[in-house]
């Protein structure tokens, strides 16, 4: 009987259980730890123009998820207008409609993007050169000759670039430049000369994120392509690279307002920065309907809320399958210590402990009482659980009327659970006697309090509700327990004799 | 660490533990569909008598809480008997009645019991109290065995029963079960009953222990343990390796008594047998298992005895370490 289905099955869902998880890390940055806290930008713009009694079209373009941020969510706020988003060359925009409109109209966008530092920039293709500049005289000969300069004291694109930029900064600047600029603004004519030398360049809006600023404008920067690769440059001073702070909100070369039927149109943003815990941040991530990203974090919150909870009990019964199977500990009913545990998580471990003792051994004297008036067993069984119950009210009020608020949660134990442990515990003393009850009591209850310090565990926790494909690979590795023949520790202990002599 | 020792040291003496036992024989030997079969003691009684391996007499069966009331008219003439549950599991259940005085049934250690105590044990059997599950039960109702005057200074109260491991059919190894004060007469080795180890070859003792640890002698009785020989043991090896033909479960626990009219009988089958027959041997089953496991199937049970005496031979540990 080959066993290599068995490995090849437990591998499978050992290498998907990872697979799953290293895609939700990486693809959808959710953090291996809990307390992580992440950075999001409130951004609002504001966009505003005075309609003239005519159809109005406003487009807008948004900012998409790129290097170093994350969109959350986006919401507008538009009364009257009608809404829809178009996606034109890889790149986003809103388009705002209305019938009719008069005088002052704002319209409203607001995107919460997270600050993710892994976030990869997604392809952009190399936009082509433009061939179809022309000069008028004297520009021409000014033009060319800022290109030659830079040309020769540059190697590649991006040199080229900084060296022109360095040209048409207000140190270095030049006669043909400053010439040039009498004509021209300063970043389409950067842009025009850099596709005139054969680099394919754009210009580009961002907007630098600030705390608390309000009434913001784009600023202008200016791409430059080498191969696939690309590199931002500030076009007033020449200097490469991306801010920190700099989320794109253009990055097609497009206009970023375009307003048909309006006048004196401009947008403004504010921004607000705030911290929060990963794990919202998480929560609050666009839901992409994908099979991938199938997660329980699409259902309502109260269904999530109860998912936590459930997604635990494999952590409890892993516990469970070790200790009784490469320890070797003796327990009163198999998964009646995961049962407990989970009451712990709800009453406090100190507290639970107490309230577990005192109703079980309140419930064995009673129980006790019980075995004299020779019922049959489900109505004595049912007894008991009614016992149970009396017990619980019982203390529920002793410890609010001492104040004691913690012994209330002891309604959250399992009471039928409980009632079945009674019984058991009962009939072993009866047959086995009190050594046995300890063995098997004293066993159930060792492996609760570790069953809940793992389910109590904050980062235990995060990982079973965020990582799906944990229990993929939990279950890989209770089947591999499920495989294990060798010895359990305490019967390297009951053995020991016959090693003996 | 003197409590404790090495796994490597269990392999070197072919100790099996739990998940050995439950993975590779267990669950490779035993079909889980003939279970029923040893886990209903009143199924296994009717199979044997099929196969005509002797089982105790039975005395009758309480199958409803209704037929409890009638219990005594049951009894009635019945100077001792057992009363155990059909499905119970680890001799849990069982009442031993050694006789009857008046009205009162008294049990070996000497406790009376009335005959409402008797209907109540009856009853906490019907509703599941002892059955694996808590399932419904049956009471089976046996005779008393007279079991053997000559190993009766070997233990205290209960009668001493004779476990064997029968392996596809071999009788690979084989152990007495005596019980003791401290085991409140039943022959459970956890409870404290002494284990002592036989020689497949001559059904003599080669060993004992009481709670896992070595033992010379009974610790009630004082009597040496190294002279207990078991009486028509080639007899009890064949009805123990016959019981594979008739379960069909290829590891099997066989538990056999001897009776003074009789001979041995079949007690009851187990098909989960515990591993404490390895402490009781000071051997472990694992070479004993692997050379059976190279045999091939279909031999007769005389063969299979014949083959077991043959190669599991062993010499007694208690021989020299008891003076005479």
């Amino acid at each position: 009987m080959s066993r290599l289905p068995f490995y090849l099955l437990v591998g499978l869902l050992f290498l998907v259980g990872v697979a799953m998880s290293l895609h939700r890390h990486y693809q959808l940055e959710v953090p291996w730890t809990p307390g992580e806290q992440r950075q999001v930008w409130e951004v609002e713009a504001q966009v505003n123009f005075t309609a003239l009694g005519d159809p109005a079209l406003v487009e807008m373009a948004l900012p998409s998820t790129q290097e170093g941020f994350r969109l959350l969510t986006e919401h507008t706020a538009s009364p009257g207008y009608g809404l829809s988003y178009l996606e034109e060359q890889g790149a986003r925009r809103a388009q705002w409609s209305i019938r009719e409109a008069t005088g002052p109209q704002q319209l409203y966008y607001t995107a919460q993007v997270l600050v993710a530092p892994d976030s990869r920039p997604p392809r952009i293709e190399t936009p082509p050169v433009r061939r179809d500049i022309v000069w008028e005289r004297p520009y021409d000969t000014a033009a060319s000759q800022v290109i030659e300069r830079a040309w020769s004291r540059s190697a590649d694109p991006y040199t080229f670039a900084r060296e022109l930029f360095q040209d048409f900064s207000d140190e270095r600047q030049g006669e043909n430049a400053r010439l040039l600029l009498t004509q021209f603004e300063r970043t389409p004519l950067l842009v025009r000369l850099l596709n005139q030398a054969g680099v394919p360049a754009r210009e580009v809006n961002g907007l630098l994120l600030e705390d608390g600023r309000r009434r913001q404008s784009l600023t202008r920067w200016i791409q430059v392509f080498d191969d696939q690769q690309w590199a931002l440059f500030d076009p007033a001073t020449g200097e490469q690279g991306r801010p920190d702070n700099l989320l794109l909100w253009e990055a097609s070369g497009q206009a970023v307002l375009e307003v048909q039927g309006g006048t004196n149109s401009r947008v403004t943003f504010s921004m607000l920065s705030r911290n929060q815990p990963a794990a919202a941040a998480v929560r609050n991530q666009l839901a992409e309907d994908t099979l991938l990203n199938f997660s329980i974090h699409s259902l309502p919150l109260e269904e999530q809320s109860l998912f936590q909870t459930i997604l635990l009990i494999p952590i409890g019964a892993l516990v469970v399958v070790v200790l009784r199977i490469l320890v070797g500990i003796k327990t009163s009913g198999t998964f009646m210590p995961v049962l407990i545990a989970l009451a712990f998580i709800q009453t406090s471990l100190a507290t639970g402990l107490i309230g577990f003792l005192l109703v079980v051994a309140v419930g064995l004297v009673i129980r006790g009482y019980l075995s004299y008036l020779n019922l049959l067993l489900v109505a004595r069984v049912t007894a008991v659980i009614i016992t149970v119950i009396g017990i619980i009210s019982l203390f529920s009020v002793l410890a609010y009327r001492f104040g004691l608020n913690a012994g209330l949660t002891i309604t959250f134990f399992p009471m039928i659970i409980l009632s079945w442990t009674i019984e058991r515990m009962s009939i072993l003393w009866e047959e086995e006697g009190p050594k046995e009850v300890l063995i098997q009591g004293g066993g159930s209850l060792v492996t609760a309090v570790l069953a809940y310090l793992a389910m109590n565990n904050p980062w235990v926790r995060h990982i079973t509700f965020n990582f799906l494909g944990v229990q993929l690979i939990l279950m890989a590795l209770i089947l591999l327990i499920g495989n294990y023949t060798g010895y359990r520790l305490l019967e390297l202990r009951r053995f020991k004799p016959v090693t003996e002599d | 660490m003197r409590e404790w020792t090495t796994p490597g040291k269990l392999r070197a003496r072919g100790i099996i533990g739990m998940n050995r036992r439950n993975i590779r024989y267990i669950g490779r030997y035993n079909s889980r569909r003939l279970y029923p079969l040893v886990d209903d003691k009143l199924q296994t009684k009717l199979l044997a008598e099929r196969f005509g391996i002797t089982t105790p007499a039975l005395i009758g069966t309480v199958t409803t809480q209704f037929g409890v009331k009638h219990i005594a008219d049951l009894l009635a003439g019945h100077d001792g008997f057992v009363i155990k549950p059909a499905k119970g599991s680890g001799g849990k259940g069982i009442l031993v009645i050694d006789h009857v005085e008046g009205s009162d049934f008294v049990k070996p250690s000497g406790m009376h019991m009335s005959l409402s105590d008797v209907e109540r044990h009856v009853s906490n059997i019907l509703s599941g109290l002892y059955s694996l599950g808590g399932a419904p039960d049956v009471a089976l109702i046996e005779a008393l065995i007279n079991f053997d005057e000559s190993l009766s200074e070997y233990t205290y109260e209960g009668v001493p029963d004779i476990r064997v491991i029968v392996f596809r059919g071999y009788p690979v190894m084989a152990m007495m079960r005596l019980s003791t004060a401290a085991s409140d007469g039943k022959a459970n080795l956890h409870q404290g009953a002494v284990g002592v180890g036989l020689d497949i070859a001559t059904g003599t003792a080669v060993r004992g222990v009481q709670f896992d640890r070595t033992r010379h002698d009974h610790p009630d009785t004082g009597h040496e343990l190294a002279s207990l020989a078991i009486p028509d043991w080639p007899t009890l090896l064949r009805l123990a390796a016959g019981c594979y033909e008739m379960t069909g479960l290829g590891y099997l626990g066989t538990d056999m008594v001897l009776d003074r009219d009789r001979g041995p009988m079949l007690l009851e089958l187990n098909a989960r047998p515990g591993l404490a027959i390895q402490m009781a041997n000071g051997e472990g089953l694992r070479r004993r298992l692997d050379l059976v496991e190279k045999q091939p199937e279909g031999v007769p049970p005389e063969e299979r005895v014949a083959f077991a005496r043959e190669h599991f031979a062993r010499r007694s540990e208690l021989e020299s370490a008891t003076p005479a």
